[in-house]
């Protein structure tokens, strides 16, 4: 199968490295992969910023890159969730709006692609960490991904699978907000880490860039005992 | 100071406050854990309920004119006097104007958000008017010099020690951390405010359109003593609140119940359909329910806004909201805080000031996970704020040329691997010039863009 690569811009600027271990875990996994260096960005950015015609034009980008594309896959959960999902209102009586709405059948997160095309024994290795599953708020809400779409985990080797009480909590990343609110979005983000060194993780795995730059910053900052991993980043390591 | 700096001078101080946000966590996991078991408990099937709820709702929207018209005809027919107040100061002046002419002195309120919203106690206290709270979350934060805190529970931000030591000094009652007493010495403090003040006012959590009555749920006999003891009952209630009949409380009272304390139902549930009857031996002898619109059928007119209008006030999106427990309700300063304040104050109380409530949220949906009657919160929150941008025109200049910029490099990638030099180099730069807090969240860019990384690893496949 053909799979096109979607790279957020966070990935593409910040974090390639989530980029290639998603790219490296899908090659090992057979899949053959086109990547077109015309993708930038999926506008959400502006439009949960409220900037909704700058959202668009970048959007179009997006859309022209991507409209012969069969199945896109990219690490985050909230990118993919602006094009399932918003990409409708935001091309609303547009020229592209058809394209736009074929797109959202075609997009997936990368769990959500791995748990529908993979079956979960062929995904093995061994990988050391007491781990506990940062859901993104996105992700969770707007993909309705569960800790089921990660269960497949459970069968590497060495990864202590440590399960956190209730539902998903947010981190306070929310994009510009963290910026714009940042005194705030930091004490988000400590409420959150809290709960996963109580837990007893020493390792966070996470399906959103936005969240693992903001609470990699948290943990920097305060020096936490604790490692921020992209899902990608984990299987790429454990199955090398 | 200009209102959204003010919020964020606010909401950073709180940020620092670790024993409030300790307090605030503590009492909000209580507050999940009963819920979450509740909705089970209560419902065979909450997912339903809350889509049957929205239904019976969104239908009365749609009629809202003549249901309101039929609860008028028939609370009026027992007696009643409705008023529609079409802004906060026409239900004030109309408060004022019986004040004056019953020549009242002492008032005696239950809790009633709605009262917040149209700034009842200052306007009252302005016309030298003893203005009693009765709820005991209310005379907490009364008695502090405080606003609620929450539309639900309006001193959650006081613990026992807290209430023990405020009673102590404030009412010099002996400092006892036994809640029995605390609550005796409320009871003490409050009952000659029944006897004594001429004008109850209460607020309704529904009103009946079929029986022309309003319906009030309480937890302390408070409201039931402020509508029947003073011979004046005044209801403040927002249009919204009306229901068909009797019939839909079989499931909007244990749904108000559930989402707003935990509860199977609330302690005291009153049905009042008009003053005093002839040959009755208590109760006022004159009923006044104001309907308040206040901006309500402008978010009615407005397709992408109106079931907003469904809210009945339960709090639930305060509690499950991250910013709501982090910041608090004070923060807010508004009667309705937490997410769905942030929805409706800036329709309610205009954008200009209030424009930067729906940016205060990382949009991460807990809100519209819980809500009783399936609002869709966040998508309401970034709606407004595509309104606060593209029609009201709040971005500062700053961000609006820094969004157009960004926009137009990211329109292609040639101009992207034109700019990151330069802006790799200005981030490094620039960033120790900014302050403490934004520097952490400028994100360091990576060497090489994924783009350029990749053909690195297309090369090295091809040479293997």
């Amino acid at each position: 199968m053909r799979v096109s690569l979607f790279i957020p811009c966070l990935v593409d600027q910040v974090y390639p490295e989530i980029g290639l271990s998603m790219a490296r875990v899908l090659e090992r996994l057979g899949f053959e992969l086109h990547y077109d260096p015309r993708q930038t960005c999926c506008g959400q950015p502006a439009f949960n910023a409220g900037h909704v015609s700058e959202a668009r034009s970048v959007a179009e980008n997006f859309v022209e890159v991507f409209r012969e594309a069969r199945v896109i896959v990219g690490p985050s959960g909230s990118c993919t969730a602006m094009v399932r999902h918003f990409y409708g209102r935001l091309f609303a009586r547009h020229p592209l709006a058809a394209a736009a709405g074929d797109l959202s059948r075609r997009v997936y997160e990368f769990s959500e692609f791995l748990k529908q095309y993979v079956p979960a024994d062929r995904i093995r290795g061994a990988f050391s960490a007491k781990m506990g599953f940062h859901n993104s708020c996105h992700s969770y809400r707007e993909l309705g991904i569960t800790d089921e779409h990660v269960a497949f985990l459970q069968h590497i080797r060495g990864l202590e699978w440590i399960p956190l009480p209730g539902e998903p909590v947010c981190c306070g990343f929310g994009g510009l907000f963290s910026f714009k609110f940042a005194p705030i979005a930091e004490t988000m983000a400590k409420t959150r880490l809290d709960m996963f060194l109580e837990a007893g993780c020493d390792t966070l795995l996470s399906n959103d860039p936005g969240c693992i730059m903001h609470l990699r910053q948290e943990v920097q900052a305060r020096g936490l005992p604790l490692r921020i991993l992209h899902l990608a980043e984990l299987l790429d390591r454990a199955m090398e | 100071m200009q209102e959204p700096r003010a919020f964020l001078q606010r909401a950073a101080a709180k940020t620092r406050d670790e024993e409030h946000r300790l307090k605030i966590l503590k009492a909000i996991d209580t507050y999940t854990r009963v819920v979450e078991q509740r909705k089970h408990t209560q419902f065979r099937d909450w997912r339903q309920a809350r889509q049957l709820a929205a239904r019976i709702k969104d239908d009365v929207l749609a009629r809202l004119p003549e249901l309101l018209q039929q609860f008028e005809e028939r609370i009026t027919a027992r007696g009643a006097r409705v008023f529609w107040a079409e802004t906060a100061a026409e239900a004030r002046q109309y408060i004022l104007d019986l004040v004056a002419r019953r020549q009242a002195r002492v008032v005696v309120k239950s809790k009633s958000m709605t009262t917040e919203e149209i700034g009842l106690n200052e306007a009252l206290q302005h016309a030298g008017v003893d203005v009693w709270e009765s709820d005991l979350g209310e005379l907490i934060v009364q008695v502090a010099g405080e606003k609620p805190y929450h539309i639900v529970t309006p001193a959650m931000h006081k613990n026992r020690e807290d209430v023990a030591r405020l009673f102590h000094e404030k009412l010099g009652a002996p400092l006892t951390q036994d809640v029995e007493q605390l609550t005796m010495i409320a009871r003490e403090h409050l009952r000659h405010a029944y006897v004594s003040a001429e004008i109850g006012i209460t607020g309704a959590n529904f009103i009946l359109a079929e029986e022309g009555a309003i319906v009030m749920t309480e937890n302390e006999g408070n409201g039931r003593l402020t509508m029947a003891c003073p011979p004046v009952h005044v209801v403040l209630v927002g249009l919204e609140k009306v229901l068909p009949s009797m019939r839909e409380l079989a499931l909007f009272l244990p749904l108000l119940a559930t989402s707003g304390t935990g509860q199977q139902i609330t302690c005291y549930n009153s049905i009042v359909r008009g003053p005093r009857q002839p040959g009755e031996p208590d109760g006022p002898e004159e009923m006044h329910i104001i309907l308040l619109d206040n901006g309500r059928t402008e978010l009615l007119a407005q397709p992408e806004f109106q079931h907003v209008l469904r809210c009945i006030r339960c709090g639930a999106c305060l509690n499950a909201c991250p910013v709501y427990r982090t910041i608090g309700g004070h923060t807010y300063n508004t009667p309705y805080q937490g997410p769905i304040g942030s929805v409706i104050t800036p329709h309610l109380r205009g954008f200009r000031q209030w424009y930067h409530l729906p940016f205060a949220s990382s949009l991460c949906g807990a809100c519209s996970d819980v809500c009783p009657v399936n609002i869709d919160l966040h998508h309401l929150l970034l709606w407004n704020r595509h309104r606060a941008v593209e029609r009201e025109h709040t971005a500062a200049p700053g961000w609006r040329l820094a969004m157009k910029l960004w926009a137009w490099g990211m329109r292609r990638r040639k101009r992207i691997a034109l700019l990151r030099p330069w802006l790799r180099l200005g981030t490094k730069l620039l960033l120790p010039l900014l302050p403490g807090a934004q520097r952490r969240r400028v994100p360091s860019m990576a060497e090489h863009s994924f783009a350029r990384l990749w053909r690195d690893h297309e090369r090295q496949k091809s040479h293997f």
